[in-house]
């Protein structure tokens, strides 16, 4: 079942089917390393943070194999563009549009996402 | 004589339309500004320009370069400079003056950037040269009558082509070799010449012989000196340079002097006599006798100077006069010496340029930081296509030294180098082939690292392959001109860099072999996007300067356009590895356990569809039987598909994250431990079973693969590690594919290395043969670590070893003879692994911080991945692959629909 506890001061949040749904604490979320969450709808949504605190959201399915397993994936910046390379055949994906860098065709869906003020 | 002459008073500024203000001064009229500030010298604190003036006077390679570093400290917002040259033109490198006949211009000689003035403010006026300096009134005046204030006055006017008294010496068709103009004046005469003469044989003779001859001149040289080049080079290597530059066509005369220069009757030189008798017909004589520092205009205005020349100066550059410096070669410097080398001119520069930016606003005297006492002479030159060097004491003056000298006649090529009764390098003369010169005179001073013949010995000679750049330690000053150490040229990414950050080879040029070989290949771009550094340099950045964070070397050490930013897939798990080879145990938590692949940070390794799989270490390949049941058990319990490995064990399929910790715990306390299976590091080490069961075997491989294998358990590297141990030549461990295997002989054991299987196959090389127990287990650290220090990322043992220059006789060199002197380094590095070894799934079960990583779900800690879900094959299970096809929820979102809450 999905249980959020946090620390207080709030959690990490998702907009999922048009309403906030609180995933973690904001200290769980290492920079640079991802965690999965399980959505109501039975999907998983990888979430990210980088080293300046801003939040990502995308789904954790891996397109190219179906495994949940974007969240495990070693993160980085392009050109200034945060993405997540899939810890398994390593096709990078764009944090903010989910579009897969390696292949135009190729994209995951994004989850807005914030934060505790 | 045409250096005599003053050049015409043109002004040729680079780009003019650029400059923020007219600096092209008539010289028969002052600006207004000029005139106000020349009539009103005590009040040139006020007035729209109230900061501090600086005039530089003379613009050669070394007052630009001391320009350069005044904007280096930032002393040129501050202050108002201006320069004043007597040459038309601004700094160009006069010490490649004769590539002007290699087809460059000019212009190409140059060594001032095109905007480097402008964009400093400098205000420049060439073709103008001061004649006078009234101390007092703290002004200078120009021949064209410009009259500047200074508060600040520096002296860089160089020296002046010594011209030996002889009669006919202003005739026409005398020149002197110093300037640009002197080489279009003698390129202009020699249009109607057929031979020419060049009296001096030293390091400018030959230059300026090389001059004429690049002109079409017959040429003769006449020397004082009974040999060539005598402040450069000992009597071996005068005749082998004469050897050579007479096989060029050149006419050499040593051990005479000039008497007179002979002319016409229309005046122009047709001969001249020499102090021997003989007498030499030629149409141009070009003087290069040596130099003399141009030191007028300071005895002039009453500053010291040296008894035989040159304006003394203390260990920060200053006259007499606080408020004036003297840089360079005009310069008489505190050790009593004045030096006519590039080198020593830039250090003076930078020395005077701290001493300015440091004092400003401070009264005289308390500059601290940068000094200048003396320097090194050495030099390398490439002097009529001969490359003749000479570095430290060449001349072997030092009480009690003692030659190692290679002479080759037939090839021209001389080496000698001198040393102390302990092995101290303490300099030499290389003629001929002077390619160790980068590598010598960077370890004059110490113990090189191999016998001395073999640093002269040419390849292939019997000698070992060469000493590389890389045995160099960091301290090493490669560039001596500049006075760059090799650890500040390996953070630069390439050539241009180096040259732009460190000035490394903007000099004499005579470093570059050796930066082009510290550096990258040309074409290979780095490891990444992230850094534009190869394995081994990240390694070497990290234990030179002894980082231990990954974000701190991206933003001190990445492309510029990466720093600050979040790195890359591709870099983080290298550092990771760096890290974890230079501090000899594994990093697993806070900002390390973010740079390591999934495998890495769940100490296992991901399969197809998100499970992991698990592999305890079985060293050697033995298990006792209760293990055996303990691994069976926990596979069936957990529902693992199981599969013996081919090094030896038992490789555990399918577990879903959540439940690694609770599969550990039932393997560590069966005394299982991890075998990295998921890391770049030692796998296993195989063995056969050896001399206590096999009629064939002589040594116990069991017990010595089993102690390898706990030796080496842990250990990060480049990339994965395979072992075996065979007891006999019969080989049934093949470990002569392995990245080390070992072989039993009826003595001892052989080291065989840089083995593969794969799909690159390699055989292993014979390292060693018949070593101790000890012996081998002192290989094989050393051959593992040095390994570890500098291959490539994902670079296996044996691709290094074909890549390693020198190859296996290279390697041998360096762990069995230690010829880079680095095998104590390597073992203590070592030990320090195997003192700092841990089991990482012991670790990680004792620590609650560490184990909340093993959820599937971040919000939902007790609930399994639904996605990982298995079928069954063969009465074991294997990944349900339609699960991950059909996907959890239908696609109906994209991702311009959720942007946009």
């Amino acid at each position: 079942m999905i249980t959020t506890e946090t620390s207080g001061g709030g959690a990490v949040e998702l907009l999922v089917g048009g309403a906030w749904l609180a995933v973690c604490d904001p200290a769980r979320l290492a920079p640079g390393r991802g965690v999965a969450a399980l959505l109501p709808d039975g999907r998983q949504a990888a979430l990210f943070r980088d080293r300046a605190g801003r939040l990502y959201a995308i789904d954790n399915r891996d397109p190219f194999t179906g495994a949940q397993v974007l969240s495990r994936g070693l993160t980085g910046s392009a050109a200034g563009r945060p993405f997540v390379a899939s810890p398994l055949l390593k096709q990078r994906f764009d944090l903010v549009s989910g579009r897969c860098l390696d292949d135009e065709e190729v994209a995951v869906a994004v989850y807005p996402v914030r934060s505790p003020a | 004589m045409p250096h005599d002459a003053e050049t015409p008073h043109a002004a040729v500024l680079p780009r003019a339309a650029e400059r923020p203000q007219p600096t092209v001064l008539p010289h028969d009229a002052e600006t207004p500004q000029a005139a106000a500030l020349s009539q009103r010298p005590g009040s040139r604190r006020s007035g729209p320009d109230d900061r501090p003036a600086l005039v530089l006077v003379g613009h050669g390679m070394v007052g630009q370069r001391f320009l350069e570093a005044l904007a280096e400290q930032g002393v040129t917002g501050r202050t108002r400079i201006t320069v004043l040259g007597e040459e038309p033109r601004p700094a160009y490198d006069r010490v490649r003056l004769s590539s002007y006949f290699d087809g460059r211009t000019p212009d190409d000689l140059s060594v001032t950037a095109p905007d480097f003035l402008a964009r400093h403010g400098i205000e420049a006026h060439f073709g103008d040269p001061v004649e006078a300096v009234d101390r007092t009134a703290r002004t200078v005046t120009t021949r064209s009558g410009l009259t500047l204030p200074y508060d600040t006055l520096v002296l860089a006017t160089g020296s002046y082509p010594f011209v030996p008294p002889v009669p006919g010496r202003d005739a026409e068709g005398c020149f002197v070799y110093r300037t640009i103009e002197d080489l279009l004046a003698i390129e202009a005469y020699a249009k109607g010449a057929g031979t020419g003469a060049v009296v001096g044989g030293g390091l400018l003779g030959l230059e300026a012989a090389g001059a004429l001859r690049g002109l079409g001149l017959a040429t003769h040289v006449v020397e004082f000196a009974p040999r060539l080049m005598p402040v450069q080079v000992d009597e071996g290597g005068g005749a082998a340079l004469l050897r050579t530059v007479e096989s060029m066509g050149l006419t050499v005369h040593t051990g005479t002097g000039t008497a007179a220069v002979r002319t016409g009757d229309d005046g122009r030189v047709t001969g001249m006599e020499l102090s021997d008798g003989s007498e030499i017909a030629t149409d141009l004589v070009v003087f290069s006798a040596g130099v003399r520092p141009r030191d007028a205009l300071a005895r002039d205005c009453g500053l010291a100077v040296g008894e035989r020349g040159g304006i003394a100066v203390d260990e920060h550059c200053r006259t007499s006069d606080p408020a004036v410096y003297a840089i360079g070669e005009c310069a008489l410097a505190a050790d009593g010496r004045v030096y006519g080398l590039v080198a020593p001119g830039y250090e003076m520069a930078l020395t005077a340029a701290e001493s300015i930016g440091a004092g400003a606003g401070e009264p005289p005297g308390t500059a601290a930081g940068r000094t200048f006492t003396g320097a090194d002479t050495s030099t390398k030159l490439k002097l009529l296509g001969v490359d003749v060097a000479s570095f430290g004491d060449a001349h072997g003056t030092a009480a009690g030294c003692l030659d190692v000298v290679y002479a080759d006649s037939r090839a021209g090529v001389y080496k000698k180098l001198v040393m102390d009764a302990d092995g101290v390098l303490l300099g030499g003369v290389l003629v001929g082939d002077a390619e160790a010169y980068g590598m010598l005179r960077p370890l004059t001073g110490s113990r090189p690292p191999v016998a001395p013949e073999q640093l002269v010995l040419p390849a292939g000679a019997g000698a070992p392959a060469a000493l590389g750049p890389a045995a160099l330690p960091d301290s090493a000053v490669v560039c001596s001109c500049h006075n760059v150490t090799k650890g500040a040229i390996v953070a630069c990414a390439s050539l241009p860099e180096v040259k732009k950050c460190t000035k490394a080879g903007t000099g004499c040029g005579g470093c570059v072999t050796v930066i082009r070989q510290l550096l990258p290949p040309p074409g290979e771009s780095g490891l990444c996007g992230c850094f534009p550094h190869s394995r081994q340099e990240l390694y070497e950045i990290v234990r030179t300067l002894r980082l231990d964070s990954y974000a701190e070397l991206l933003d001190a050490h990445g492309r510029a356009e990466a720093r600050g930013g979040e790195g890359c897939e591709v870099c983080k798990p290298v550092v990771a590895s760096v890290l974890a080879s230079l501090e000899g145990a594994y990093p697993l938590d806070g900002e390390r356990a973010a740079l390591q692949d999934t495998n890495d940070h769940f100490l296992a390794n991901l399969q197809r569809n998100g499970s992991y799989s698990v592999v305890p270490r079985v060293p050697g390949g033995e298990i006792t039987p209760d293990r055996l049941i303990v691994i069976g058990e926990v596979a069936r319990d957990f529902g693992l598909y199981t599969k013996i490995t081919g090094g030896q064990r038992i490789d555990l399929f399918g577990a879903r994250v959540d439940q690694l910790p609770a599969i550990w715990a039932r393997l560590v306390d069966a005394g299982f431990e991890s075998g990295h299976a998921y890391g770049k590091a030692l796998r296993t080490v195989k063995s056969c079973v050896g001399q206590t069961w096999c009629r064939y075997g002589v040594q116990d491989s069991v017990r010595m693969a089993i102690d390898l294998e706990l030796r080496y358990r842990g250990l990060r590297a480049p990339h994965k590690l395979k072992s075996a141990v065979s007891g006999c030549t019969r080989e049934c461990a093949e470990a002569q594919s392995k990245d080390f295997g070992v072989i039993a002989t009826a003595n001892g054991w052989n080291l065989h290395v840089g083995g593969n299987g794969g799909a690159t196959p390699r055989h292993a090389d014979l390292l060693a043969r018949d070593l101790s127990d000890a012996e081998l287990v002192r290989l094989i650290d050393r051959f593992l670590m040095f390994y570890v220090r500098t291959a490539d990322r994902l670079e296996r043992t044996a691709a290094w070893l074909e890549r390693l220059e020198g190859g296996l006789e290279h390697l041998r060199d360096v762990v069995v003879h230690d010829s880079l002197g680095l095998c104590a380094e390597l073992e203590a590095q070592m030990a320090a692994h195997v003192a700092g070894y841990r089991d990482e799934w012991a670790a990680t079960l004792e620590d609650p911080e560490r184990l909340a990583r093993f959820v599937s779900f971040v919000n939902a800690p007790g609930t399994p991945d639904p996605s990982v879900r298995f079928v069954p094959e063969r009465d074991q299970l294997k990944p349900d692959l339609a699960v991950l096809a059909i996907g959890p929820a239908p696609a109906g979102r994209t991702y311009e629909g959720v942007n946009t809450p």
